[in-house]
């Protein structure tokens, strides 16, 4: 879908001030955060603290509820767009627990993704199949149903050919290496750097431990904490972390005042 | 009582054997003695079938035969209007000892009862030529027996009546396909299925009446013992289209699958009523139906698995989904199980929602637009069901038939899905 013209071009993901409401409980308060091509961002935080949130909101799931900030890609406004157009924007989307959809084939959604864009749906196949080789995907799986029977290190490699054949402006990887073997972890995650130098893809890699960033090496590194980013850095930050864990910057939190908004618009 | 024009003396009016033709006023005197069902009884709640109208309906001729495709084929009848107007037999099939032909002097042994309700009673009194198809022992039929029913005459009722009886050892796939012309029009159905030790059957039933069509069927099927039944049927069209199964497990050893799929849109009703009787040790039955319903279309599914004091070691599965496609569709869905017997296994499960909003937001996360995501769901839903078909050569057309509902879902509201 890519062609040499759109491997060169820059894309940027912006995220400001998002503020997200899940089922009536507010998560993300203000999250800001940059992403260009060709760049790999780390956005690290301890359980709760609204990392899958933000790649859901950014993705646009349903029941997330953006109540204030933007999404753009490429000053394209997100917000407004189901999640199919963000798709179509240049967006794309690994789940931690990725969702098994019963009788629908990888090559088959693939087909759909690409018709719908006026891609060629024949070629397809020889690009799942070249991808799927990169990543060292069992090619009899291909033929099962998305995500069906697939082990963690399965459904990861076969995120990563979805990536491969989809081409991307922007990726978002939600807990990438949660239920992975180490070869899987270290294969997907190959591809992924692969497609940032070749393809000039740009990454935004959640993940609660810093064992991710040993195989993908993020440029830069996010600190979130209770739905914001509490600090931005290089990736000494995750070498910081490893050691302190998210304590200090938990601290750093509670010491701030608590803001309570008493009915109405929080956000005039 | 009932005051139609199917009186005892129209049924003895129809020509045939003598046996059958006692039998068939038999029949009608039952039919004429009887009440009305109604939806007060619990077979047939949540049905329209205080709507029926019996006396809008007479007997008709013989009209057209069936426009519809079939796929390659060993033998080959049709019906026209509930009569028999054709089979092709070829030599070679003939010459296996297969019969397949209305039923004769000599079949007074297939009397046997198979009257679950009102419907199959009229069917046994006003079923014009009953077709027999018999396998004889050790006999494999290659390629599937295809029985091709046509209604096209406004007002008419017709009662088609299929004997499958495959003898022990046999095997054979039977393919019976329902079609209509734009009509209003009656056709009740009677299916038995006879499968002697050791044989194995498969049948499919692909219902495709037109909107105007009331169908309500039964499906009687007997298993003897080491034997396997795969009874399947793709129900599509009709404005009320019952089916009623019930597939006794008769012998020690027998399997019995139950596969089927269906498809409501426009305001039509698809009703199952399915039994899964276990009478023997060591039987086996699993029962798979899934279902859609669009616009303001409507399906009721029960089921009851019942094992009797004698079977144990029954292993008995039933599993009913549906998937409601539109605010103004309904699905019921009411499993039952009834056991006599400790040493068993036995499960059902049901469901009835929306298409699952996750699945949805996954594959629209890949730059599927929303319509086509909700068909590869739904289509996908069915899959499960079609891989399991028998008669192989039929999928393409169902497919396609199915394909066409799929893609004329109407657009709704889906469950939006859950934070975390």
């Amino acid at each position: 879908m890519g062609s040499d013209m759109s491997k060169a071009a820059q894309s940027e993901l912006v995220v400001s001030d998002l503020h997200v409401q899940v089922g009536g409980q507010m998560v993300l308060n203000g999250v800001d955060l940059r992403v260009a091509s060709g760049e790999v961002h780390a956005v690290m935080g301890p359980n709760g603290s609204g990392k899958s949130t933000l790649a859901y909101a950014i993705m646009g799931r349903p029941g997330y509820e953006v109540t204030a900030g933007s999404i753009t890609l490429n000053d394209v406004d997100l917000v407004e767009l189901s999640p199919w157009e963000r798709a179509h924007a240049g967006l794309f989307s690994t789940q931690q627990y990725p969702t098994e959809v019963p009788g629908v084939g990888l090559e088959n959604m693939l087909e759909e993704a690409v018709a719908a864009i006026g891609g060629d749906r024949s070629a397809v196949e020889a690009q799942v199949a070249a991808e799927a080789e990169l990543v060292d995907f069992d090619p009899d799986l291909l033929y099962r149903s998305l995500n069906v029977d697939l082990s963690g290190g399965e459904m990861k490699r076969s995120e990563a050919v979805q990536l491969g054949v989809l081409r991307p402006r922007i990726a978002i990887l939600d807990e990438l290496d949660s239920g992975l073997d180490v070869d899987a972890l270290a294969a997907v995650s190959h591809r992924i750097e692969q497609a940032t130098h070749e393809d000039n893809l740009g990454v935004l890699a959640i993940t609660h431990f810093s064992r991710l960033l040993t195989v993908l090496h993020a440029d830069v590194v996010h600190i979130l904490i209770d739905g914001a980013i509490a600090e931005t850095g290089g990736p000494e930050l995750a070498a910081q972390l490893e050691e302190t864990g998210y304590d200090p910057w938990i601290d750093t939190r509670a010491e701030s005042p608590v803001e309570i908004h008493l009915g109405g618009d929080p956000w005039p | 009582m009932i005051e139609t024009q199917f009186t005892p003396d129209a049924a003895g009016a129809i020509p045939g054997p003598d046996w059958l033709a006692r039998r068939r006023v038999a029949a009608a005197e039952q039919v004429a003695a009887a009440a009305m069902p109604s939806v007060e009884e619990e077979v047939w709640r949540y049905t329209p079938i205080g709507q029926l109208d019996l006396s809008r309906y007479q007997l008709a001729d013989g009209g057209g035969v069936s426009p519809v495709a079939v796929p390659e084929h060993s033998v080959m009848a049709d019906t026209s209007n509930g009569r028999l107007c054709g089979v092709e037999l070829p030599a070679e099939v003939a010459d296996q000892g297969v019969e397949v032909r209305p039923l004769g002097d000599d079949d007074a042994e297939l009397a046997a009862s198979v009257d679950v309700d009102l419907f199959a009673l009229m069917n046994a009194a006003f079923s014009v030529e009953p077709l027999l198809v018999r396998v004889p022992s050790g006999v494999n039929v290659e390629g599937p027996i295809v029985v091709r029913h046509w209604l096209d005459a406004d007002g008419g009722a017709a009662f088609p009546r299929l004997i499958v009886d495959a003898g022990a050892d046999s095997s054979v796939e039977v393919l019976e396909l329902y079609g209509s012309a734009d009509v209003s029009a009656f056709v009740s159905p009677v299916i038995e299925i006879r499968v002697a030790a050791a044989a194995r059957v498969g049948y499919l039933a692909v219902q495709d009446l037109g909107p105007k069509v009331w169908h309500i069927g039964s499906q009687v099927s007997h298993i003897g013992a080491q034997a396997h039944l795969r009874a399947s049927s793709a129900a599509l069209g009709g404005e009320y289209a019952r089916t009623r199964l019930d597939t006794h497990l008769s012998g020690r050893g027998a399997t019995g699958d139950l596969i089927s799929l269906y498809f409501g849109d426009g305001e039509q009703t698809l009703d199952f009523r399915t039994f899964q009787d276990h009478a023997a040790p060591d039987t086996t039955s699993t029962l798979l139906f899934k279902g859609a319903v669009d616009d303001a279309s409507r399906s009721v599914y029960t089921g009851l698995i019942r094992v009797r004091p004698d079977a144990r070691g029954t292993n008995a599965y039933q599993t009913n989904r549906n998937i409601k496609l539109s605010e103004d569709a309904w699905a019921e869905s009411v499993p039952n199980l009834e056991i006599e017997n400790n040493e068993v296994h036995c499960s059902h499960a049901s469901a009835v929602g929306p298409i699952d909003g996750d699945q949805l937001f996954y594959l629209e996360s890949r730059g599927v637009p929303t319509d086509t995501a909700e068909r590869l769901i739904v289509t996908g839903f069915f899959n499960e069901v079609l891989d399991q078909f028998p008669v192989p050569g039929a999928m393409p057309a169902v497919r396609e038939r199915l394909d066409s509902k799929i893609a004329g879902l109407s657009h709704h509201g889906v469950d939006g899905g859950s934070g975390s």
